[in-house]
C-alpha cells in the first residue's frame, strides 16, 4: 500500500537559522536508508510559505492570494510517498523522520493511505 | 486483545518487519548457521513483544534487537555445549561494537546469496527469501500462495536443514561464480513478482501484495549491488509492470490485455522509476563494456509499451528488434512466442503465424495455453475464424486460472460465424 506523508510545521516551531547542516545531513542519511530499504517513492520539501499562493473558491467565487500567510499556525514543509506493508510501517518511517530533528522544533506528520484507483 | 494493545502489538511487528532482515543476517554472520541466527532473532522479537508495548518502542530498534539476540547467544553457550564449539570454531565477535553500514549491507548480501542458493529447490527459495528478507509470517507466505501454512513451515524447516546438511557457506559468492549465483538470486524474485502479477492457481487474477514485496526486494538488491546491470534490469522490469497492476483487472474481476488497458491508470510514477532504473541499467552496463542482458532487455520492451500513450502508438518495430535481441540470450519457447506476436504487430499477422507454426511443432508447448491464443489471434486477423474459434475452443481449458479461461471462451464466442 502507499502512503502519503505531510509534513505538518509550526512556524514558531522552527529553530533559528532553519535546518541545521547536520539535520541535513542525518535526513540525507534517512532518504538512502528508506531508498534501500525500497520503502521510500518520492519525496520533496516545498518552497517557504511566504512564496506559496492560494486558489479559493467560496460562494462560487474564485480568488488567488499570494502570500505571505502570516496568521498560519502551521503550513505544509514538504511531502513523503513511501510503498509499505501497513500504516504501523508507514508510521515507523515517520517517527524516525521526525525523531532526527531533535529537541528545537515543532513538527508533526500527517500520514494517510493513498487511495488506489478503482 | 483490547484496542490499545492490538496497536502496540502491530507497532512492534511493523519495526520487526523493518529490522528482521539485518538482524537475521548480522546473527548469521556470527553463529555461522542460519537456522539458529533465526531462532536468536525470533527470541528477540518475544522479548521486544513483552517489553516495547509498556516501554515504548526504543530509539535505535535494530540496535536492541540485536543486544537480546546476542545475549540469546551467550546464554546458549553456557547451557549447550555443542553451540559452544561452533561459536568457539567461528570465534564470534559478541562484544564487538554496532557495525558499520556497509558491514550491515555485506551481511544483508551474506543471507540474500544463501537464501537463494541453487541448491534450494525453487519454492524453497521463494519461501526462505519472503520469511528472512521480506519477514513475513509463515502465515502471510501461505496465505499469498494458497498453500497451508504448515506446508510452508515445513519448506522452510526443510530448506534450513538443506544448507545445513549440503555445508553451505554464509558468504557473498566471489568472481567467476557471481554471476550465475546472481541469476538464481534474481529468478526467485521474478518468480514471486510473477505469482502476484499472474496467479497460476485459483479464481483470483493477482495478488497485489506479492508484486509489492518482490518489487521492494528488487529495490534492495539495486541498493545492494548497484554496479550489477542486470539487478538494475530486474528492477526496471517490475516497476514498470506493476505500474499497470489497477489497468490489469477488470470490473468484474475479469483479465484486461495489454493492448485495451486504460492507460490512464497505468502509475506514471512506477513508469518513471522503472525507467530510471532501466537507464542506471544501461549506463552499468556500457561501463562494464557489456551488452544488455535479459532482465534489461525485457525491461527495455515494457518501456517501450509504457511510452505509447495508446496501443495503436505502440513502436512495434523497436519491440520486434528487442525480441530478436532478447531471443538469442534466453531460446525459450515463451519468448519466441511472445517475438512471434512482436513480429506479427510490426511486419503482419502472415509474417507472425509463420513463426507461430514453428513453434507449433515444439513439442514442450503442448499444453501451454497461450501459444493456440496467439495463434487464434493472428487467424482471426487473417480472417480464418473457423480456424481460430477451434484454437480458442482448445486454449480454454490449458488456461491455469478461472480468470483467463473465461477471457478465452468470451473471444471464442464474439467470432463471426
Amino acid at each position: 500500500m502507499r502512503y502519503m506523508s505531510l509534513i505538518k510545521i509550526d512556524p514558531a516551531g522552527v529553530p533559528e537559522g532553519g535546518p541545521s547542516e547536520e539535520l541535513m545531513t542525518e535526513m540525507g542519511k534517512l532518504i538512502e536508508e528508506m531508498t534501500k530499504a525500497g520503502v521510500l517513492l518520492d519525496t520533496a520539501g516545498l518552497a517557504p510559505l511566504e512564496e506559496s499562493t492560494r486558489v479559493q473558491l467560496s460562494g462560487g467565487k474564485l480568488t488567488v492570494i499570494d502570500g505571505p500567510f502570516t496568521e498560519a499556525k502551521e503550513f505544509v514543509g514538504g511531502y513523503a510517498l513511501t510503498q509499505c506493508r501497513s500504516k504501523e510501517e508507514a508510521i515507523e518511517w515517520g517517527k524516525r523522520f521526525l525523531a532526527i530533528h531533535g529537541d528545537q522544533w515543532e513538527i508533526a506528520l500527517e500520514i494517510r493511505e493513498v487511495q488506489e484507483a478503482a | 486483545m483490547n484496542q490499545t494493545d492490538e496497536r502496540a502489538r502491530r507497532a512492534v511487528e511493523a519495526v520487526w518487519r523493518i529490522e528482521a532482515p539485518r538482524l537475521i543476517a548480522g546473527l548469521a554472520r556470527i553463529v555461522g548457521d542460519l537456522a539458529l541466527a533465526e531462532d536468536l532473532a525470533q527470541d528477540a522479537l518475544v522479548a521486544a513483544l513483552e517489553q516495547w508495548p509498556g516501554e515504548g518502542v526504543p530509539r535505535n530498534p535494530g540496535a536492541w534487537l540485536m543486544t537480546i539476540g546476542k545475549r540469546r547467544a551467550v546464554d546458549l553457550i553456557r547451557r549447550d555445549q555443542t553451540y559452544a564449539r561452533k561459536l568457539e570454531l567461528i570465534g564470534a565477535d559478541l562484544d564487538a561494537d554496532e557495525p558499520e553500514p556497509d558491514a550491515i549491507e555485506d551481511d544483508l548480501l551474506r543471507l540474500v546469496f544463501t537464501a537463494c542458493h541453487p541448491v534450494l529447490a525453487p519454492q524453497a527459495r521463494v519461501a526462505l527469501t519472503l520469511r528472512l528478507l521480506g519477514g513475513l509470517s509463515t502465515a502471510d507466505i501461505g496465505r499469498a500462495y494458497l498453500v497451508p501454512e504448515p506446508t510452508i513451515a515445513q519448506r522452510i524447516v526443510r530448506a534450513k536443514r538443506l544448507l545445513a546438511q549440503k555445508q553451505v557457506p554464509f558468504e557473498v559468492p566471489a568472481g567467476a561464480q557471481l554471476a550465475e549465483r546472481l541469476a538464481s538470486v534474481l529468478e526467485v524474485v521474478y518468480l514471486i513478482f510473477n505469482e502476484g502479477y499472474s496467479a497460476t492457481a485459483g479464481d483470483d487474477w493477482m495478488r497485489p501484495a506479492l508484486c509489492e514485496e518482490a518489487l521492494r526486494l528488487a529495490r534492495v538488491l539495486s541498493g545492494l549491488m548497484p554496479a550489477e546491470p542486470e539487478v538494475h534490469g530486474l528492477t526496471a522490469l517490475l516497476e514498470i509492470q506493476a505500474s499497470r497492476v489497477a489497468a490489469r483487472t477488470g470490473a468484474k474481476g475479469g483479465v484486461v490485455l495489454l493492448a485495451d488497458q486504460d492507460r490512464g491508470r497505468w502509475n506514471q510514477l512506477l513508469i518513471r522509476r522503472g525507467f530510471s532504473a532501466l537507464a542506471k541499467a544501461d549506463a552499468v552496463a556500457k561501463a562494464r563494456r557489456q551488452a544488455p542482458g535479459p532482465y534489461a532487455l525485457q525491461a527495455a520492451i515494457a518501456a517501450s509499451h509504457a511510452r505509447a500513450l495508446s496501443a495503436a502508438e505502440t513502436d512495434w518495430a523497436t519491440i520486434a528488434g528487442l525480441y530478436d535481441a532478447l531471443i538469442k540470450l534466453q531460446p525459450t519457447p515463451v519468448v519466441a512466442l511472445n517475438r512471434a506476436v512482436a513480429v506479427a504487430m510490426a511486419r503482419g499477422p502472415a509474417a507472425g503465424l509463420a513463426l507461430v507454426d514453428e513453434l507449433a511443432a515444439d513439442h514442450a508447448l503442448k499444453d501451454y495455453h497461450l501459444l493456440p491464443a496467439v495463434r487464434a489471434d493472428l487467424l482471426t486477423r487473417l480472417g480464418r475464424y473457423d480456424e481460430a474459434r477451434d484454437e480458442l475452443e482448445r486454449a480454454a481449458p490449458l488456461a491455469q486460472n478461472g480468470a483467463e479461461r473465461a477471457l478465452l471462451l468470451e473471444r471464442a464466442a464474439a467470432l463471426p460465424k
